[in-house]
């Protein structure tokens, strides 16, 4: 049977960091999973930015639960994919599909759900590249941090 | 190559249903946990809750859900219990069954249990459904056993749940 689920990189933080990158993706997969588990010092967004770019080259829409509203946003223009939903706090996990990635012909969708001690989220965003993606980030807002421990693996999936 | 999805177990209830699926023994070796389920509850109803907890304990467990029924949306939060998703019931349209994910980063990790839910419940009638859980166990503890349940039935026969174990190297 072949493998088609694979660990690319994982990276557990052993103190607290404002952005986690992975570098030199292998063009080699279909599609990249990033999983997140962890949190976020203050009241910081996530960001998800492909390639180094903070450009106005983003756009997101999401559906958000807090317990007692539901509710849909979206940001076009934006220089990053918010992939968090508010208070991000210390116990948060976050599951990123990224499609068709290597590819140099389309814009780069995503797909997040985002799951906090106070919000639950499904949100899509595109990046308005056609470049192959090579590199992943995700950041904290601004200044903030990643709280120490947090962890983030990167996988890919292969179609065959 | 790497697997990183691994079958732990697979249980399909029996004829006669089962107040709930329960894995026990979990292995330690993982990196995170996956459950794929196809359930129908016997509830006398459209549908029933699917609750989590682990280790047996009914303890330090709290959710909030997003869904939408197509014509509406809502979310609701749960304080003392783990709502995780959704089983179509027994008035539901004959031989559907709800189809969700669970996903648990971190299992034997000293944090606490961060647990994602998605399940679909689609029925060619009133009472179908999309949902999204967020599920938090405030426990150090590491999961060594899971228990899923509905809030008012029993699972029917043929309802299921695949465990995976899922390594990050």
């Amino acid at each position: 049977m072949p493998a088609t689920y694979e660990p690319i990189a994982t990276t557990t933080l052993g103190s607290t960091q404002n952005q986690v990158d992975f570098n030199t993706i292998s063009s080699a997969y279909t599609d990249l999973v990033l999983v997140f588990n962890g949190g976020v010092t203050s009241t910081a967004d996530i960001w998800l930015r492909m390639n180094s770019d903070t450009g106005s080259n983003y756009s997101r829409t999401r559906l958000t639960g807090d317990g007692s509203t539901a509710a849909s946003t979206r940001n076009s223009a934006a220089s990053s994919i918010f992939v968090s939903v508010g208070t991000v706090g210390t116990n948060a996990n976050m599951i990123i599909h990224v499609f068709n990635y290597a590819n140099a012909t389309t814009y780069k969708t995503t797909l997040t759900r985002f799951n906090s001690s106070a919000y639950t989220a499904a949100s899509t965003g595109i990046w308005r590249s056609t470049s192959a993606i090579t590199s992943l980030t995700l950041k904290a807002e601004a200044a903030d941090t990643f709280t120490s421990g947090s962890t983030f693996t990167l996988y890919g999936i292969k179609a065959a | 190559m790497a697997v990183t999805h691994k079958l732990i177990q697979t249980i399909t209830v029996g004829s006669g249903g089962s107040a709930s699926i329960d894995f026990t023994s979990i292995p330690q070796t993982y990196t995170d946990l996956l459950v794929l389920y196809s359930a129908r509850s016997a509830r006398a109803a459209v549908g029933d809750d699917v609750y989590i907890r682990f280790n047996g304990l009914s303890t330090n467990l709290s959710s909030r859900t997003l869904y939408g029924t197509g014509s509406a949306t809502a979310s609701y939060s749960d304080a003392s219990v783990a709502y995780i998703g959704y089983a179509v019931g027994d008035t539901s349209t004959a031989s559907v069954f709800s189809n969700g994910n669970i996903y648990i980063p971190n299992y034997v990790g000293s944090t606490n249990k961060s647990v994602s839910g998605d399940v679909v419940s689609e029925n060619n009638a009133t009472g179908a459904t999309q949902q999204f859980a967020a599920g938090l166990w405030s426990s150090t503890a590491a999961i060594t056993q899971l228990t899923i349940y509905c809030l008012n039935g029993n699972f029917k026969q043929y309802s299921s749940a695949s465990l995976y174990g899922i390594k990050n190297s």
